[in-house]
């Protein structure tokens, strides 16, 4: 091989060189995009459903002046209870409307009329007047929940859907625009913080659908999975930390909670339908079912943070403790439990976070189901918050988008609690030794 | 009595019973102060009293639970008139359940036969018989069990080593949760998909090109008789998995070198929380987004390209699938690459290499095995992701690997073919834990690989 000349060289080094740092540079933005890619979903995530859900929190009300007729609803003059309470208050809301609009004449646009205001409206004065049967006979203005394409249309969630337009899609004719933009402008319409979001059970219609029955689901759920995943998690990871003898036994102990926290949720559900639901009878739809399976999944998770809390702990304290008399169990729960317990429940509510979220094994074991009424007990059917969420997604209701959307804003808040408080925790009780 | 009214009775009676055990234990060791001739603490003589008090009753009651009802059942099964008796298996089945649900009130179809509510309030009666008998079992028993351990307490008896010894059984008694719920998975799952396999062969199931599930419900009903073939459920969750993958392993590694390697603190503080909330976010949210944003957008797309592109597109379901396992692969392969040592990297600046090299040529080598194993449990995630797919892809078993089209996944059917009401016995439920005996099975031992994987790497630098 010839020798290459100094200028050779250096020619040859910065030419390698160009294209070294040159692909030190692409390298570099390569990572930088993928960070920047990363980021960037969560934000379109987050932006997605906010845009799609803070509609939700605003619904559209409806002003009228509502006759409590007794020619309609007491036509006997009986005044029992039970007359009024299976009486027709519909016909109080179509009437009311038909003076309001004497223009809709025909079948066809007295329909169009009624659909304005959601059936919910004649709950609504049912309750009103049970509540103070002195009404009857009286005239009052009340604010009545609008339908749900009323709530579309108003929030200018339909764009195609503007008076006029040609469209096949659209939900509203014509004249039912120019009513709803009459109410408007007469300051008979109006838009307010959604209350029956929050406070009502499931329903087929959007506006009448809340979450108070999920949540009230998820929270009993939560709670059957707290109050046995924490103690029997903490209760296991002691064991394997402390007292535990290394055979085979203990081996295949822990082999199998590291697979058990990576076993597909689905499965556990299928678990809960074959030993829960099949073999020992429990009633499909329970929370208590649903805790059981819950727990089941998220004692993987206990268990492992528990023992990194055991772990943590130094053995100075335990052997002082052995040093002044105490029994291995004595230390155990005076001494070492008491030191680890921080990070237990740091790892407890990250498992709960977990379980919160879950709705794969769910749908095993018959949390489906159409539940309008909220759960009075862990016995009675009921659904769970991401479930109910799932249930939305599917409903063909177009102001269901904005409903499921807002569900999961108020499942991911829950979420984010939750995390803080474990953030919290681990801040406030963490010692460093 | 009820059983909360039970359950209060014998929390009464635990309490008491520690309190007599420790005033006793103190009485027995020379009074008050002067506990000295006492083995045990005084207060561990009330917990060995108490435990005596409660557990035998404990024991009793979830053995009478487990064995009341079949007993019950049998009665009134000899009670029944002899037509309804020699009915075959499940015809019986369906007699009893109309029993049990008149007995409680519901009205049934066929209740006008009286032996029908003659038997239910057999039922009815026997139930209750055996509610009372078994309450005034458990306090007796309660009793006994306290007087019993209330003769035992001396000052030398050892209370303590006692009570720990239960503690001890208690809490190996919790580990064992987890072997036996993995037992539970294996064992309930293999039944079931036993007795489909007994319907449906081995073979069809596994190698079948065709699933379409709709039994006909009637034997004259016009309708397929059901075809099991499971391998365009198996191509649609490879397919789906496969694309989720390609789109979170490059970023997920991409992410995690630039985190350790070259991002500033002040960025890495960022980012992690933003990744750790991605991580977060519940499935059901993700198959929303791939639903109702993702699978519209690539619709269009394709479309103004000239494509036919399926609603329920595989390639919206696996992109997003792919963005929910990004931070499990960048978290995982962060250690992986955080556990390769300084002293390979000094080397190789040394030698004159740009950080790139040093990454691309020795970093990423040396920590080959445990970026592997982090893609085997990613793939073991994707291939058990439920919420996603069920949501954002399609319910017809093509088979096909084009993405651009509608796939069926594994877990899709399972969950199609469980929810709503089913019968237990007929082949399309059974396969249902048929196909979650493979999906168990799959993802079991791609966990296992990977734990080993990465544990061995571990090891290796350790």
């Amino acid at each position: 091989m010839a020798m290459l000349t100094p200028a050779e060289t250096r020619r040859r080094v910065d030419a390698s060189l160009r294209r070294r740092y040159r692909s030190e540079w692409l390298f570099r933005l390569y990572g930088l995009v993928s960070v920047l890619m990363g980021v960037g979903f969560l934000l379109v995530l987050f932006a997605t459903i906010i845009g799609n859900g803070y509609g939700a929190f605003r619904q559209v009300f409806i002003q009228l002046e509502v006759q409590f007729d007794p020619a309609v609803l007491d036509p006997e003059g009986t005044r029992q209870q039970d007359t009024l309470a299976s009486a027709d208050y519909s016909q109080l809301v179509k009437t009311s409307l038909r003076t309001l609009f004497p223009d809709a004449e025909d079948r066809t646009s007295r329909r169009e009329l009624n659909a304005l205001v959601s059936s919910g409206g004649a709950f609504k004065l049912q309750k009103m007047l049970l509540a103070d049967p002195t009404l009857l006979g009286q005239t009052r203005n009340v604010w009545l929940p609008a339908d749900d394409e009323v709530n579309v249309f108003v929030k200018g969630r339909a764009p195609a859907v503007s008076a006029g337009s040609g469209d096949e899609g659209r939900r509203l004719s014509d004249r039912q625009i120019a009513w709803i933009q009459t109410l408007e402008s007469s300051g008979k319409l109006e838009q307010r913080f959604n209350t029956i979001f929050f406070t009502a059970g499931d329903s087929r219609e959007p506006e009448l659908a809340g979450i108070w029955g999920a949540t009230k689901g998820s929270f009993f759920m939560l709670f059957v999975t707290l109050f046995l995943a924490f103690p029997l998690g903490v209760a296991a990871a002691i064991y394997l930390e402390e007292f535990a003898p290394r055979n085979w036994l203990v081996d295949v102990i822990e082999v199998n909670i590291n697979n058990l926290a990576a076993v597909p949720s689905i499965v556990f559900g299928l678990l809960g339908l074959a030993v829960f639901i099949n073999f020992f009878g429990m009633p499909r739809s329970a929370p208590l079912v649903g805790g059981l399976v819950l727990t089941l999944m998220t004692l993987p998770v206990i268990i492992i943070a528990s023992r990194a809390a055991i772990k943590s702990v130094p053995p100075s304290v335990r052997e002082a403790a052995l040093g002044v008399g105490a029994s291995p169990m004595q230390m155990v729960f005076h001494h070492v439990l008491p030191l680890a317990l921080p990070g237990m429940m740091t790892g407890a509510i990250i498992g709960m976070a977990r379980a919160l979220g879950e709705s794969a094994p769910l749908l095993m074991i018959g949390m489906v189901a159409f539940v309008v009424e909220p759960p009075g007990g862990p016995m009675s059917p009921s659904t769970a918050l991401p479930v109910q969420i799932y249930l939305w997604a599917d409903s063909p209701e177009r102001a269901f988008v904005e409903r499921t959307s807002a569900a999961i804003m108020v499942l991911l808040a829950f979420l984010l609690v939750m995390n803080a408080a474990a953030v919290w925790l681990r801040s406030r009780f963490e010692r460093r030794w | 009595m009820r059983l909360t009214t039970l359950a209060l009775i014998l929390i009464a009676m635990a309490l008491a019973a520690f309190y007599l055990g420790r005033s006793r234990a103190v009485a027995i060791g020379g009074g008050p102060g002067k506990a000295r001739l006492l083995h045990s603490l005084p207060k561990y003589y009330g917990y060995y009293t108490a435990m005596w008090c409660v557990l035998p009753g404990l024991v009793l009651l979830l053995a009478w639970t487990a064995l009341s009802d079949s007993v019950i059942t049998g009665r009134v099964i000899e009670a029944l008139p002899d037509s309804l008796r020699n009915q075959p298996e499940a015809q019986l089945g369906l007699t009893l359940n109309d029993i049990r649900n008149l007995a409680v009130g519901q009205m049934v179809d066929e209740a006008r036969r009286p032996e029908f509510a003659v038997a239910a309030e057999l039922y009815n009666n026997l139930r209750a018989a055996s509610q009372k008998l078994l309450s005034g079992l458990i306090i007796a028993v309660s009793f006994l069990g306290f007087a019993l351990a209330w003769w035992r307490l001396q000052p030398k008896f050892r209370a303590r080593n006692h009570v720990e010894l239960a503690l001890k059984v208690a809490l190996i008694a919790a580990s064992l949760v987890a072997i036996l719920t993995t037992l539970g998975i294996l064992l309930s799952v293999t039944f079931e998909a036993i007795r489909f396999f007994r319907q449906v062969p081995f073979d069809d199931f596994l190698f079948g090109l065709t699933w379409s599930p709709q039994m006909a419900i009637r034997a004259d009903q016009v309708g397929s008789s059901g075809a099991f073939g499971a391998v365009p459920l198996f191509v649609g969750t490879l397919l789906i998995s496969g694309i989720a993958l390609i789109v979170a392993v490059p970023i997920g590694l991409m992410i995690a070198i630039y985190l350790s390697e070259y991002a500033r603190p002040a960025l890495r503080r960022v980012v992690k929380p933003v990744l750790e909330v991605l991580a977060g976010i519940p499935t059901v949210v993700y198959g929303y987004f791939a639903a109702l944003t993702v699978a519209p957008v690539i619709r269009q797309w394709g479309d103004s390209l000239g494509l036919d592109v399926a609603s329920e597109s595989a390639l919206g379901a696996g992109l997003v699938m792919g963005i929910m396992i990004i931070p499990f692969v960048s978290s995982l392969s962060d250690d992986v690459i955080n556990a390769v040592p300084q002293s390979m990297r000094d080397g190789s600046y040394a030698l004159g290499a740009t950080k790139s090299e040093t990454i691309k040529r020795v970093i990423l080598r040396a920590a080959l095995p445990g970026i592997v194993g982090g893609v085997l449990l990613a793939a073991s995630r994707a291939i058990g992701e439920t919420m996603i797919v069920v949501m954002a892809a399609g319910l017809s078993a093509n088979l096909t690997a084009n993405p651009l089209e509608s796939v069926t996944t594994v877990t899709v059917q399972i969950v199609t073919l469980l929810v709503g009401d089913q019968e237990f016995d007929s082949p399309k439920t059974l396969a249902a834990f048929a196909l979650g005996l493979v999906l168990f099975v799959v993802t079991l031992i791609l966990n296992i690989i990977a734990l080993q994987v990465v544990r061995r790497y571990r090891e290796q630098y350790d």
